[in-house]
């Protein structure tokens, strides 16, 4: 079983690395590089959402008490089960264990389908609830003006990350074929690991815009 | 040093290794993108120059008179998106570090080969777009895109020209990251950090840059694609929101953009100064860090450009402070760059004329930001002419130099030939004398009160404008003159010899072009950066 | 100098004199350091250029002279800081008893309002040796209000306020340009501050400006919209009482204490709900699309006058202050 994973891991070594290990190290360093650059990108948001939270302060309030909190926290619970899967597939494929390794990626994704219908399902209910930016909106609370800002700096939000729960999909099914195909063993798997990687910083965006969107104003809340 | 062959069509190197299209636009060799990177920002390089030299001509007469005030507009705000993220911010990374930095570590390729290309590709995709805006209308936001005019005053192709910005962004980052990871992982047995040429300290700070602060880019242009597009309201203070905001998240890239330019460029001078000084650079440690120190410092001054936007006193005031701090860096740097020079023995070939260029020119640049840092002289100066001439010193009179002294440098590794020495002087000293005549005018006006961006101007500015556009036709031919001869070089020029500098650094140890691999075996490197002590006393071509 | 050349501009208002004294300073220290590098780069090409030496001599570094080199430029700019900010912090805080004019730019022209209701366009006359304070606001996108004579300027936002004050020391008229950024006709958005002796001034006041003082158009909006019937000076209406109330402090309902200034009102107008004061309820309509510009400042000009039995600082220093039953000016 190892000579052949060894044949494998050569033959996945990259003419200009000098090992296996550097291989592996620059291509885990490459991820983490990537996803320095996902948290600045993210990080505007986050900043303009506090700059505006700041000034308006009870048009903020307002907004997030017309999310919808039940959705959000499923959602949320949906998230860290894929998270969880992910890092039980890792964990699987780190043992040479391949068929529970595509078990687990493709549950993670299944969970991630979830997620995208629910936020789907979430925000045809805003759209019905004129709570769409633009031209479509119409709010009968106080200060309608920022609690469309809210709603603005929602969906940007919402949406760059369900772009990237999209995009997260497609990378685990990518690794998920590779898989089936063989590529992987326990000798070699960095791919999956990286992987891994970007789909715990989705997660990790997601745990940070969940309570700043639908706990804030929220009145079940203390 | 031992030359590999004296004639280079008989061994194979990265040029003559393969051939075909697919061979070109599917390769993977960071030399090959390296070119392909140079034909296309050497291209952009031109349109914004073409653009440069109309706004020029309009402003040779107080009246607008030569076109249209929107036309005017578009010129200017073209100008300056296509300089800076199509040929400022790629040149010296994109081009010569793409080219050098595997070889300067010794590696056989960057870390990630196939994002090397994939960036170049991303490159040409944003380029495309943005000759796409120029040709179908152009856009006049001006570079800075401010809102709530480029949101919802303006018909032009806005949202065009951000995306196209945005996809170069990627470009950019993607460069970086590959940078990073290179240099922390791929250097050769014994080439410790403190053994690394300064061009990859450079490089490396520059990287970081890259990677932190273009995605804020990325989010603002979004941002304001959005608003247009959908009538939203992030910025627009008519529906709710905040016009300083985006001018917040603009400039904590855009300022740190200045020293992805700048930085690469002063890598380059301090490979070429203790070259042609014959010289190892004094205080490498101090240069090194410094490179880093900018990086830092430099994501914490970006309001320095919002001074008269509406910020509170107060942090008017940190900001004025940390842009003080950032000067001492670069001051740091000026001061190694000379000190290397003193007892030296200095050598007037090309690149080195350049750097010296450099070394004055970025010190007036320099100097005339320590003006602008001072609050009360920025409310006055801010938005005219002193600050285009402080900008174009830096980014032209600094950056450009340095680019050319690269090229010139490197030249002969990329294509294993001389350029015609003499020629290489003129160009030099016409840039000089063009760039000076162009832009120290522009100080002058500024001070006295013309504003920037403007199409017509009152006739007391005339005087100067015309000395500034008679300098640019100068600049113009000075410019012009490396095209012809660079080419001219690959069919005639001298054969170079793998080190006809006798420079050091491991790029210099393999042959001039080099092979795809770049060495035959992976350097061990037992020897300090810059040990001209031990090298030939001699420059074997002479400058 | 040149009157077709100028290499200098011209010095006339305080913060043209202050800044100048360090200008010249800045000038002075970058020109002698940028000539030292200058020639000590000439200087170390040529001695010690190729023909003449055999070999360089090997040099690593001084920590000495890097710390000196680090710490001596430092200082320098520290004092260089320093006095920037000071002139920056003389030059945002306007005199308390400053004359006040109202500045609406739009794309492409400014708009001046005196608060004796004079109007002019593209041209603001202001008497000489006087603090004038500007309270600017745009229509429109980002623009700014630039006085190289003055050495000041300052962006013009929509959606707020933002001031600027000057102490005008030399009859004359100056160039206003619009210095930032604003479409087609931005270089056309220039006029002319005319400085005048103060005879003069008083000639070309009472030679306009029939339809009273912006405080008392405001008064007549104020009727007209109806504003008194909420906002009444006694504890009886179901707004606040506007009297004396404007640049104090004010305690919201959600706790916060903002200042009542001029984009607090505005704000107020324009959007009740952002803000509601403690003890009140969110009944205010907005005046969004009801209320321009300058009716906006025409309003705040009025809130301001309204000055009750409190002592307070007066608006202007100028002899017809006007509140609420002065005769307006005429001609």
């Amino acid at each position: 079983m190892s000579d052949s994973s060894e044949a494998l891991a050569t033959h996945e070594l990259r003419h200009h690395f000098e090992n296996m290990e550097q291989q592996r190290g620059a291509s885990s360093m490459g991820m983490w590089v990537f996803l320095i650059t996902e948290i600045m990108f993210f990080g505007g948001m986050f900043m303009a959402y506090l700059t505006y939270r700041y000034e308006y302060f009870t048009a903020w309030q307002e907004g997030s008490q017309h999310m919808d909190f039940w959705i959000g926290t499923i959602n949320t619970a949906v998230l860290i089960c894929s998270s969880l899967t992910m890092v039980l597939a890792v964990l699987a494929i780190q043992q040479g264990r391949r068929r529970l390794t595509s078990i687990m990626l493709a549950v993670t994704i299944c969970f991630a389908i979830a997620f995208l219908v629910l936020k789907g399902i979430e925000y045809h209910g805003h759209w019905l609830a004129h709570e769409f930016p633009g031209s479509a909106f119409h709010f009968n609370g106080i200060d309608p003006r920022h609690v469309e800002m809210f709603f603005v700096l929602y969906f940007v939000m919402t949406g760059f990350h369900a772009l990237h729960v999209v995009i997260g999909i497609g990378l685990v099914s990518t690794v998920l074929y590779m898989n089936e195909r063989g590529h992987f063993s326990a000798d070699y798997h960095n791919p999956i690991e990286n992987v891994g990687l970007y789909w715990h910083f989705v997660d990790l965006v997601w745990i940070y815009l969940y309570p700043l969107l639908y706990l804030i104003g929220h009145r079940h809340v203390g | 040093m031992a030359s590999a062959t004296t004639i280079t069509a008989e061994r194979e190197h990265y040029l003559n290794a393969d051939y075909g299209m697919r061979s070109w636009f599917f390769t993977t060799d960071h030399k090959r993108i390296a070119l392909l990177y140079l034909i296309s920002i050497t291209f952009f390089f031109f349109i914004g120059g073409f653009f440069a030299l109309l706004i020029r001509l309009e402003l040779l007469t107080p009246q607008g008179d030569l076109v249209q005030a929107d036309t005017y507009n578009k010129l200017f705000s073209m100008h300056g998106q296509v300089m800076i993220f199509f040929f400022l911010i790629p040149a010296v990374p994109a081009v010569l570090g793409n080219f050098l930095i595997p070889m300067m570590i010794g590696a056989k390729d960057l870390a990630f080969p196939r994002i090397n290309l994939l960036s170049w590709y991303l490159f040409i995709i944003g380029g495309g777009l943005m000759l796409y805006t120029i040709l179908t209308g152009g856009v006049d936001t001006g570079w800075t895109f401010y809102v709530p005019l480029s949101t919802a005053y303006l018909g032009t192709h806005v949202v065009l020209a951000a995306v196209s910005i945005f996809i170069a962004g990627f470009s950019s980052i993607l460069t970086g990251l590959n940078f990073i990871v290179t240099i922390h992982r791929m250097r050769a047995p014994g080439m410790t950090w403190g053994r690394m040429p300064l061009f990859l300290w450079s490089n490396y700070a520059t990287a970081i840059i890259q990677v932190l602060g273009t995605p804020v880019l990325a989010i603002s242009l979004s941002l304001v694609g959005l608003e247009r597009l959908f009538h939203l309201g992030v910025f627009n203070p008519q529906l709710g929101g905040d016009p300083l905001l985006f001018q917040h998240l603009f400039w904590f890239y855009s300022h740190p953009a200045v020293y992805i330019m700048i930085l690469p460029g002063m890598g380059v001078v301090s490979e070429v100064i203790p070259c042609f000084s014959r010289k190892r650079v004094f205080g490498y440690e101090f240069v090194a860090l410094a490179s880093i120190g900018i990086a830092v410092l430099g994501f914490l001054v970006w309001a320095h450009h919002m001074f008269v936007a509406g910020i509170s006193v107060y942090s008017a005031m940190v900001f004025s402070f940390f842009s003080y701090l950032v000067a001492v860096p670069s001051a740091i740097k000026v001061f190694n760059w000379t000190a290397t020079m003193y007892k030296g023995k200095i050598y007037y070939s090309t690149p080195m004329l350049y750097a010296m260029g450099f070394i004055g020119l970025f010190t007036m640049g320099g100097m005339t930001g320590l003006f602008l840092a001072a609050l009360g002289v920025d409310v006055h100066v801010t938005d005219t002419y002193f600050i285009v001439a402080h900008f174009h010193y830096i980014m032209v009179g600094g950056m450009v130099m340095a680019y050319l002294a690269g090229l010139h440098f490197w030249w002969p590794k990329i294509s294993g030939r001389m350029y015609p020495e003499a020629w290489g002087k003129l160009a030099a000293m016409t840039i000089f004398i063009g760039f000076n005549l162009t832009f120290f005018p522009q100080f002058i006006l500024g001070w006295t009160g013309m504003p920037r961006r403007y199409h017509a101007y009152p006739p007391e500015f005339q005087v100067l404008n015309v000395l500034s556009t008679a300098g640019s036709t100068v600049l113009a031919v000075g410019y012009l003159l490396p095209m012809v001869y660079f080419l001219w070089s690959l069919r005639y020029g001298k054969e170079a010899g793998d080190n006809p500098w006798g420079a050091a650094g491991l790029e210099w140890k393999t042959a001039s072009p080099p092979p795809t691999y770049n060495f035959e075996e992976t350097p061990v490197v037992t020897w300090e950066a810059y040990n001209y002590e031990e090298l030939p006393k001699e420059v074997p071509v002479v400058g | 100098m040149f009157p077709n050349f100028p290499i200098w501009p011209v010095r006339a208002a305080t913060s043209a004199s202050n800044l100048d004294a360090l200008f010249i300073f800045l000038l002075c220290v970058t020109g002698m350091v940028t000539l030292l590098i200058f020639i000590l780069i000439t200087v170390f090409a040529l001695r010690y250029r190729r023909t003449l030496v055999e070999k360089s001599t090997p040099i690593l570094g001084s920590v000495a002279l890097e710390t000196t080199w680090s710490l001596v430029p430092f200082g320098i700019f520290l004092i260089f800081f320093v006095w920037g900010a000071v002139i920056y912090f003389q030059e945002r805080t306007a005199p308390a008893d400053s004359m006040e004019i109202y500045v609406v730019a739009k794309q492409w022209m400014w708009k001046l309002e005196h608060a004796d209701g004079q109007r002019e366009i593209n041209e603001l006359h202001v008497p000489v040796d006087r603090d004038v304070k500007l309270i600017m606001t745009s229509q429109d996108v980002i623009h700014s209000f630039f006085v190289p004579a003055f050495r000041l300027k300052q962006d013009v936002l929509p959606g707020r306020y933002t001031t600027l004050w000057f102490h005008a020391i030399r009859p004359g008229t100056y160039h206003l340009f619009c210095a930032e950024y604003c479409g087609t006709q931005h270089s056309g958005m220039i006029g002319s501050i005319v400085v005048m002796n103060p005879a003069a001034y008083e000639a070309w006041l009472s030679g306009g400006g029939g339809e009273g003082s912006l405080a008392s158009t405001g008064q007549k909006l104020f009727q007209q919209l109806g504003c008194g019937s909420c906002h009444r000076s006694d504890t009886q209406g179901r707004g606040p009482n506007l009297v004396g109330m404007f640049g104090k402090p004010v305690l919201l309902e959600d706790g916060r204490t903002v200042v009542a200034d001029e984009n607090y009102v505005r704000e107020s107008i324009l959007n009740p709900g952002a803000k509601i004061v403690a003890g009140f309820k969110n009944i205010m309509p907005s005046f969004q699309g009801v209320v321009n510009e300058e009716q906006l400042l025409s309003l705040i000009a009025y809130v301001k006058s309204l000055q009750g039995s409190q002592q307070r600082e007066p608006v202007s220093n100028r002899p017809a202050v006007p509140n609420v039953s002065a005769q307006p000016r005429v001609k």
